[in-house]
This record gives C-alpha cells, structure tokens and sequence, in this order.
C-alpha cells in the first residue's frame, strides 16, 4: 500500500509536534524515521496508525483520506514498544484476537483460524510456544509474538514503534534480519521508528530524519549518510567534529585550501568531519593526504584501541577532536599520548550558521564530542 | 529505552521471600513479651471479645430464640431489604467506579483532579451529613420535595431515600480500587486491541475488564461491606417504618432499643457472618491475585 502525508500539523498544547510535515511512502517500501526523542516520529506513526489525530492536513492511503477509515479499513498492523500484549491470554490467544474479534460475516472458522495462528507462529519461529503466557517469554519472544499478532489481520502496512528499543544487542540484531525477512516475503509496506540510526541504515530503504517536527532530509541510508544536507543529519548520524571557518563570496578558508560552496550565503560557517575522515600525521613528519591541512600541531590526549578500530582524542587549539583510524595504521604512525601531530581533514562538509540561525534547528547541533575519560592504550 | 513494565511482571510473580526475623531483634525477653503482650490484649478486647460478646449473647436464650429472632416479620423485612439494597447499590456503584476510573486513567481532559476529589467526597464527609442532604434534597421541605410530592413520589423515609443513601456513601470503593491499578496498566492494550480491528465492547469485555477483575472484585467486596452495614446515612433518610424502611443495622438499633437484646444481638450476628464471610472473600481473593493487588491497594 502507499502512502502519502501531506502537510501534516500536530500541536500538543503550545508545542508543535509535527510542522507541515510532507512524506511518501512507496509501495512495498521499508521506511525508517529516524529522529532523537521528541522529534515527533512516534507521533507520525500514531497518526498513520489513526491512534492520533492531526490538527490539520492528510494522509492518504492508496489515494483514500485515511482520517475517515475505521481501523478495520485502514488495514494496519502495529507493533507497540512494549509490545502491549494481553497477559491475561496465552500466545495462541494473542495471535488469534485480531481474527476472533471479527463480526461473525467475516470471521473465518475455528480450524482456519488455528491454522493461520500456526502459519505466524511458524514464521516467527515461536512454534512450541503457543501456550505460554506473556509473562513466561523473554524480550525477543514477546517481540515476536507483538509482530505475529499485527500480521495475523493480513495487513496491508505495518507500523513498528522503537521495536528493538527494549531488547539487548544482540536479540536486537538478530530480530532485525527477520524482520527484514519477513518484509521481504510478505509484501508490505513497512514503516518503523527508532532513534538508532545505525539500525535505521542497517535495515531500511529509505531513512526519514525527522527533527522537531520536521522532516530535515529523506533518501535511501547511502545518500544519507553520504550527504546529509543539513547539520542536524550530519550530526545525527555519527559522531561528529566541527571546525569554525567563514564563507567568503561562495568560498571558505579551510585550513591550508579553499573550498567552493554553492547556495549559501556569506558568514560564519561549521566543517563537519567525521572522525574517521580526520588524518593525523606525526608533527615531525607532516604528511598531506586530506581535502585540508590544518595549521599547527594537536596533542594527543587518550587513545583507545579496540579490536580493528583505533580512537584518538586530540586537543586542537583547546577544543577536543576525535579521530578514527585503524589499529595498524595507528601504530605506524607510532603516536603516544602527549605526542604532537598534525591534522588533514578528509571530506569536510560545510553547513551555514547564517541559515542555521535563521531556522529553528539550531540548537542540537553541537558537535558530540565527549569528555568523558577513556582508558589509557597501553 | 529500556523496557521496565515486563520485568515488574516477572518481579511480582516471584513469591517474596519468606524472613524469619526481618530485624535483629536485641530487646530483652520482658520488653518483647511485654510488647507482644499487650498487642495481644488489645486484640482481645477490642476484636475477639465484642465478637465473642455479639454470638454469646444472641445465643443467650438457647438456638430457638436464636431462630425466632431471624425469622419474625420484622427482622426478615430487614433482611430483605438490606439484601436488595445491596443488590442494587454494589452493580451500580460497580459501573460507575468502572466507568469513572476508565475516563480518568484513559482520557485526559481538563478538571481531570476535580473529579478525583469529588470520588473521594464520600469518604470525607460524615455519613450522617450524607443523609441529611438527601433530606434537605428530596424530603417534603427540600429542595425538589414538593414537586416529587406532586407526582406521587416518595423517596425520603422510603426505599428509595435509602438506597440513594447507600449509594452516595459506597460511591468510591470501586472506583478508588480501580484507578490506581488501570493508571498502572496504561491505555497500550486497549490500543492493541482497537488495531487489531475490535470495537469498544470488544476491548472492554476481552481486555480492559480481565486485567482489572481482582481489584474490581475486591472493590466490589469492600463496597458491599459497606453497603450491608452502613448505618449513619441510611438512619437519616430511613424513618424507621418498621418491617418497611428499617435495614439490619437500624433493626438492630430498634431491638436494642426495647431492650430485646437476644433478638438484637441475633440480628447483628447475622450481620457479623456477613462481614466476617467478606473478610474471608477479600483474604482469598488477596492471594489468589497476589502482590500485584496489594502494590496498588490505597487504603
């Protein structure tokens, strides 16, 4: 099914909630909003779900104004965070309520509806556990059985808020390939809400960044993770180093080189880098291999290795920079905490505090770097 | 996020652990049976006597008197009536605590605190003020008296008077039992259920009412405690028409009264059995629904 928001508004009180909100969603599509908490996705997903209502615009479900169907006609599965089971019925139950609850037109018979309860089971591979109650499952098996029960009224859609939110990592992950699976060998459309951005380019099509309310940046995880378009989505999506810098006629001044940036207007601008497009070379021994050197030398100021992957905290001109680097090529460098090095930034993307001024996304956008204490490498 | 509400479920299953001594207990022997000692007198006196005094004495003049005393028209008149003032009270303050705590713990609107306050009034008010409004309300002098006297209608002094007396003071019981525990549960099933296609009848019937039946049985209990024995509100309105408006309790004050105090105390042990066969009810259904119960209990 598809489905189409337009210029959806929600206020709770005095707070929008959603602002002219605009979103399509293809047919057969694995969508995942994606956004910090009070960004207004779970709120979307409710609307879509009809558990809310919005205070003006529409959402249209294959052409039809969904704000008039019942929830019968909406044909949507939805799997809640706490998976919102009935305690009071064994697993069986659950799964068969949807079907039992029908009027007695379209209720299908008693063995059908064994059998299409046995059918999920077997897709949620939960088989042996009909009987039991919610109470006697773990995390990952009430997760299952919520998904089993919102398939059992073959929806057309299905909706999945945080699903992994309450599971350990790695029930999450195994539970997001099945997931994945049974997307792909169901046909629905799939729309789910997470604040994980690694499980929303891990599992979806295409990502929605939602921020306050807003959608800032729409596109399949690659084109988002390649090109956020704006600072929130940059910074959103990893962890982020920012370095002050001016734009001048459509150029900016980064360290060493001048970069041209089209359609923004002139003033104080953010090069956004990801620490593992931040080189470090030994001050000794300056070495080019970036987009931008930066002038002057930072102090190495702890260092974590783990596994393939290498961390380093510099301080570069008193603000705290964090780069990544593979193990080996860390220790070729041969840097140790208290040595100098110099910093070449790869694939710096510049984003406008002019503009960020201007809109109302300002102010989570501080670049995410910790200070918090690291164990020494040895 | 990390999921809390299951791990809770899971936690009030488990049976707690049973401690011999949850203190280190150092008081010396004298302090310690002088405590206990006294904890035990005032058992005595204050519960097991009165209860013993009310079946010896309404046993005083043998079991035939015992039996004469229950089933001479006056009494059985009381019986009846308190039976059927029961009857009707517990159902309707059963919907209506069901209905009150659905509306504050699933829907927010504004005066949502008003409301709560205005459950608990009953509670606070003394029983005997209770009546009185429904005399200055409904009595001949009050408010709507002559124009219910117009039509015929009676309902201060009547049957009527007195079951609208037992409803206003029972009014919280349910609904206080019920508020707590459904605000605990959250409205996620009910959502639950409407997507998975069920209609409001549906949802009440097959998922708002089982996860809620041991506190509204248990509020249902408290209530037709109350309802059987109340005596101050139903005193007001009564008039006490014997063998028309007198319930147990006021039959009991009648007898008392003419000085039939085997007959009396035979009522009221009546009355007792009643209270006692709850107590039992309410203490079986508090271990078959478990601790669960109990966390949300606020009185």
């Amino acid at each position: 099914m598809r489905i189409e928001v337009k210029d959806l508004t929600k206020r709770l009180q005095s707070t929008l909630v959603l602002d002219r909100v605009n979103l399509e969603i293809r047919e057969r599509e694995f969508l995942g909003l994606l956004g910090p908490s009070g960004s207004g996705k779970t709120t979307l997903l409710r609307i879509l779900a009809g558990l809310e209502f919005p205070d003006s615009g529409h959402v249209l479900l294959d052409n039809r104004d969904a704000l008039t169907l019942g929830f019968e006609e909406r044909q949507i599965g939805f799997v809640f965070q706490h998976y919102a089971l009935f305690n009071h019925m064994s697993v069986f139950e659950n799964i068969a309520f949807g079907l039992k609850v029908r009027s007695r037109r379209t209720r299908p018979s008693q063995p059908e509806i064994e059998k299409r309860v046995m059918e999920l089971l077997r897709l949620v591979q939960l088989r042996e556990l009909e009987s039991r109650f919610p109470a006697q499952l773990s995390g990952g098996q009430r997760q299952r059985v919520a998904l089993a029960r919102a398939l059992a009224i073959d929806p057309k859609v299905l909706l999945l808020d945080e699903p992994f939110g309450a599971l350990d990592a790695k029930v999450r992950v195994e539970l997001r390939r099945s997931l994945r699976d049974i997307h792909d060998a169901t046909g629905l459309t799939t729309v789910f809400v997470t604040h994980d951005q690694e499980e929303a380019l891990d599992l979806a099509d295409r990502v929605a960044v939602v921020n306050r309310g807003r959608i800032e940046q729409i596109g399949t995880p690659t084109e988002i993770y390649e090109a956020p378009r704006t600072r929130f989505v940059f910074d959103f999506l990893g962890r982020t180093n920012a370095f002050s810098c001016t734009i001048e006629n459509g150029h900016v001044r980064l360290g060493d080189r001048v970069l041209a940036v089209e359609g923004m207007p002139d003033g104080p601008a953010d090069a956004f880098v990801r620490p593992h497009d931040i080189v470090l070379a030994r001050a000794t021994n300056p070495e080019r291999t970036g987009d931008a050197m930066l002038p002057g030398t930072a102090v190495v100021r702890f260092i974590s290795a783990l596994g393939q992957r290498a961390s380093v905290e510099l301080l570069y001109e008193r603000k705290l920079i964090e780069a990544e680097s593979s193990r080996e090529k860390l220790a070729d460098l041969g840097l140790q905490v208290g040595d100098r090095c110099t910093i070449c930034l790869r694939l710096p993307r510049i984003y406008s505090k002019v503009e960020a001024e201007k809109g109302a996304s300002e102010h989570a956008q501080r670049p995410r770097l910790r200070m918090r204490r690291r164990p020494r490498a040895a | 996020m990390v999921d809390l509400a299951p791990a809770a479920d899971v936690a009030a299953q488990e049976p707690a652990p049973r401690i011999a001594s949850p203190l280190p207990l150092t008081e010396s022997f004298a302090a310690r049976a002088t405590l206990v000692g006294l904890a035990l007198l005032f058992l005595v006196v204050f519960l097991i006597l009165p209860l013993v005094v009310v079946f010896a004495e309404a046993f005083r003049r043998g079991i035939g008197a015992y039996f004469a005393a229950l089933v001479e028209p006056a009494a059985l008149a009381a019986i009846r009536l308190t039976l059927m003032t029961a009857l009707i009270v517990v159902p309707l303050n059963a919907a209506f605590g069901i209905a009150a705590a659905w509306a504050i713990t699933k829907f927010e609107f504004p005066a949502k605190n008003l409301l709560i306050t205005l459950i608990d009034l009953p509670f606070s008010v003394s029983p005997v003020i209770g009546g009185m409004v429904f005399v200055l309300l409904f009595g001949l002098q009050g408010l709507f008296g002559p124009w219910l006297d117009a039509r015929g209608i009676t309902i201060v002094f009547a049957v009527p008077g007195i079951i609208i007396a037992t409803l206003f003071v029972t009014l919280p019981f349910v609904a206080r039992e019920l508020i707590p525990l459904m605000q605990k549960q959250g409205t996620q099933q009910e959502e639950a259920a409407l997507m998975l296609g069920a209609n409001g009848w549906q949802m009440l019937l097959r998922v708002t009412l089982p996860n809620i039946k041991w506190g509204l049985l248990y509020g249902i209990l408290l209530c037709n405690g109350r309802a059987m024995g109340e005596f101050g509100a139903v005193a007001v309105v009564s008039g006490h028409i014997i063998g028309r408006t007198n319930t147990m309790p006021l039959h009991v004050e009648v007898l008392y009264n003419d000085y039939a105090f085997a007959a009396a105390f035979a009522v009221a042990s009546l009355l007792t059995l009643m209270a006692l066969a709850t107590l039992a009810l309410k203490v079986w259904l508090e271990w078959r629904a478990g601790p669960r119960l109990a966390r949300t209990r606020l009185h």
